[in-house]
């Protein structure tokens, strides 16, 4: 590792706010500046982003690099790099961190190549260890880790969502906001439309119970099983990869390597098997009860519980039980 | 129009990962001999939607040709077949031993001369990762490295002239984009199902030209490809532990399981 001790942070916004793991990246940011002896600085594109600059402050960031405009609204790889080359190259960082997301995964690649570096995408660790990074991250649909380290600087690192621990928000932290140009220019690739659902009911992201089915869920009236038994845990509904590409619910459900990442209190795997490529996307619950015919099933080698059974059998009285309790409960 | 396909060989995904078996000693995955490698499947895809793009043109799409790459060891050259045989017109082979073991970095570089090399390709077209090392960085660091715009993540590609229209997958929904063409686009699993090789297709991919390029062909030298090009460092491969124990719920009928799953995990403390 060169000489350059600071860590740069790229955030990202959602409804002008920053995201769960921009914070989560800071959080990270902190805990390698403590080892380099450097600063944390943040870069946010977006439009309406209000006191956004102040929040990431209060999140970790020393220095926040703020752009706020139209030209912003959406991510465009081309948009996005010429002034994330002008603050990486005005005060090189050691290392750069970008969420692995549609916008960190398009743009992580094109900016570690230009910056004459590479990139390890969906890291879920990364340490400092005798003045070298190692990231480790998953590969093989899940089933394996690899841990790499860089030949040239800064490292880029993308990380996966639900992995880092987020810092407590300190709003009387201080820190620098840079304005910066929002003029854009011309781009090679445009956007001519968004069509973005907006989801009713809890995130899958945010939910403390997610309540995920798969193939031995048989069929769409199995999510709606599913559906009912989230409700009456105050959780969300998932898939796997097969539920949706068999179109048993929206495609927006998938949980897993090429899906969404969740990392509830409770994950009930309901006829999923446990390939890697879906545990890639929930390894990180912390209790998962699973749920099928087949007692060899993958899944309930990662399970604290697990019921031998089909799901059609087993989630009516289930969701009775729970009811019950819940409502024991007063709540 | 020319369209080049990037495709890679790689270990069969859908192998059980009980039998995943990590070389200590060389930091790879040691090839399960019972199952034979196979065309990553998002390049399955890549390549289906070349063929899209081609057959979307009608009386026009004699005029379009469509050009497989794979980087790899000469067994790489059943991914060019297996793709000739769906209805790709050439393959390029890049089995240089110099070429191996390389990482994203010296991968597009390799990549991209092999591009150049071709000339007057128009759409580049790659999966959106490899479903081995998962990493999903070629695709658009490829075309960096060739200065032309990318759009990732897409599920729906068409060509109008010389305008790429693509559908992009973001988190919550879809972007319609635009790009100039040339350009690259990388192919999400969204895009659905590849044809199957037909038999008529696979009789004239017999005699379809597979070239093959080495270091000194892409004007590259050894140290700038491969292992010894690579920008990272493998420094471990390992499958993790898992030290969970899963408590089976027992019962006579599933009430009796349900009941005692819920009393379970109310005693666990996690509702």
């Amino acid at each position: 590792m060169s000489a350059a001790n600071g860590i740069l942070v790229i955030a990202e916004a959602e409804g002008g706010v920053p995201t769960d793991l921009s914070h989560e990246m800071l959080g990270l940011a902190r805990r390698l500046a403590e080892t380099t002896g450097g600063t944390v600085e943040t870069v946010l594109l977006g439009e309406d982003l209000g006191d956004s600059a102040e929040t990431l402050i209060a999140f970790g960031a020393d220095c926040v690099h703020i752009g706020d405009g139209p030209g912003y609204a959406a991510y465009l790889a081309e948009a996005w790099l010429p002034n994330l080359m002008k603050i990486a190259a005005a005060a090189p960082p050691a290392v750069i961190l970008v969420g692995h997301t549609s916008m960190g995964g398009d743009l992580a690649p094109r900016l570690a190549f230009r910056l004459g570096t590479t990139v390890a995408t969906a890291c879920v660790e990364a340490e400092i260890n005798d003045g070298r990074l190692q990231a480790t991250r998953p590969c093989y649909g899940g089933a394996a880790r690899e841990v790499i380290s860089f030949k040239t600087d800064p490292a880029v690192l993308t990380i996966k969502s639900k992995s880092q621990v987020a810092p407590e928000r300190e709003d009387n932290r201080h820190g620098k906001v840079v304005r910066l140009s929002t003029d854009v220019g011309v781009t090679r690739a445009r956007i001519i439309e968004r069509k973005i659902k907006t989801t009713t009911g809890i995130r899958l992201e945010s939910a403390e119970v997610v309540v995920a089915g798969g193939r031995g869920i048989n069929g769409p009236e199995g999510f709606k099983q599913a559906q009912e038994l989230a409700d009456v845990l105050g959780g969300a509904v998932g898939a796997s990869r097969v539920a949706c590409d068999l179109e048993w619910c929206p495609p927006s459900y998938q949980i897993g390597l090429s899906g969404r990442t969740v990392a509830p209190e409770l994950y009930f795997a309901l006829g999923i098997s446990g390939a890697g490529q879906h545990m890639a996307g929930c390894g990180n619950a912390k209790n998962i009860v699973a749920v099928n015919t087949d007692p060899a099933a993958e899944i309930f080698k990662s399970s604290r519980f697990g019921i031998v059974g089909d799901c059609r059998e087993v989630l009516p009285p289930l969701i009775e039980e729970l009811r019950k309790l819940k409502h024991e409960a007063g709540t | 129009m020319h369209i080049v396909v990037c495709v890679k060989q790689i270990q069969n995904p859908e192998i059980a990962s009980a039998l995943l078996r990590v070389d200590e000693s060389t930091n790879k995955m040691r090839l399960a001999a019972s199952v034979p490698p196979v065309m990553s499947p998002f390049d399955e895809q890549a390549v289906e939607a070349a063929l899209r793009v081609r057959e979307a043109h009608g009386d026009a799409a004699d005029g379009i040709k469509i050009t497989a790459i794979t980087l790899g060891p000469e067994t790489a050259r059943q991914v060019l077949k297996a793709a000739l045989s769906l209805g790709v017109d050439e393959g390029v082979l890049l089995s240089d031993p110099a070429c191996q073991d390389g990482d994203s970095y010296s991968t597009a570089l390799t990549l991209s001369r092999a591009v150049g090399k071709i000339g007057d390709v128009d759409l580049v077209i790659t999966g959106r990762q490899a479903a081995d090392f998962d990493a999903g960085v070629v695709g658009c660091g490829l075309a960096e490295l060739l200065d032309i715009p990318a759009i990732s993540f897409v599920r729906k590609v068409d060509v109008e002239g010389d305008v790429v229209r693509v559908e992009r997958v973001i988190e919550n929904g879809y972007e319609i984009q635009e790009a100039m063409l040339p350009a690259l686009v990388t192919i999400s699993h969204e895009f659905g199902p590849p044809r199957k090789a037909s038999l008529r297709e696979t009789m004239r991919a017999a005699r379809k030209p597979i070239t093959a390029w080495s270091v000194e062909d892409l004007d590259l030298e050894a140290g700038q490809v491969g292992v010894s090009g690579s920008r990272r460092v493998l420094e471990r491969l390992f499958i993790p532990s898992s030290d969970i124990k899963c408590e089976f719920i027992n019962g006579v009928t599933t009430e009796d399981m349900a009941r005692e799953l819920a009393r379970r995990l109310h005693e666990a403390n996690v509702l």
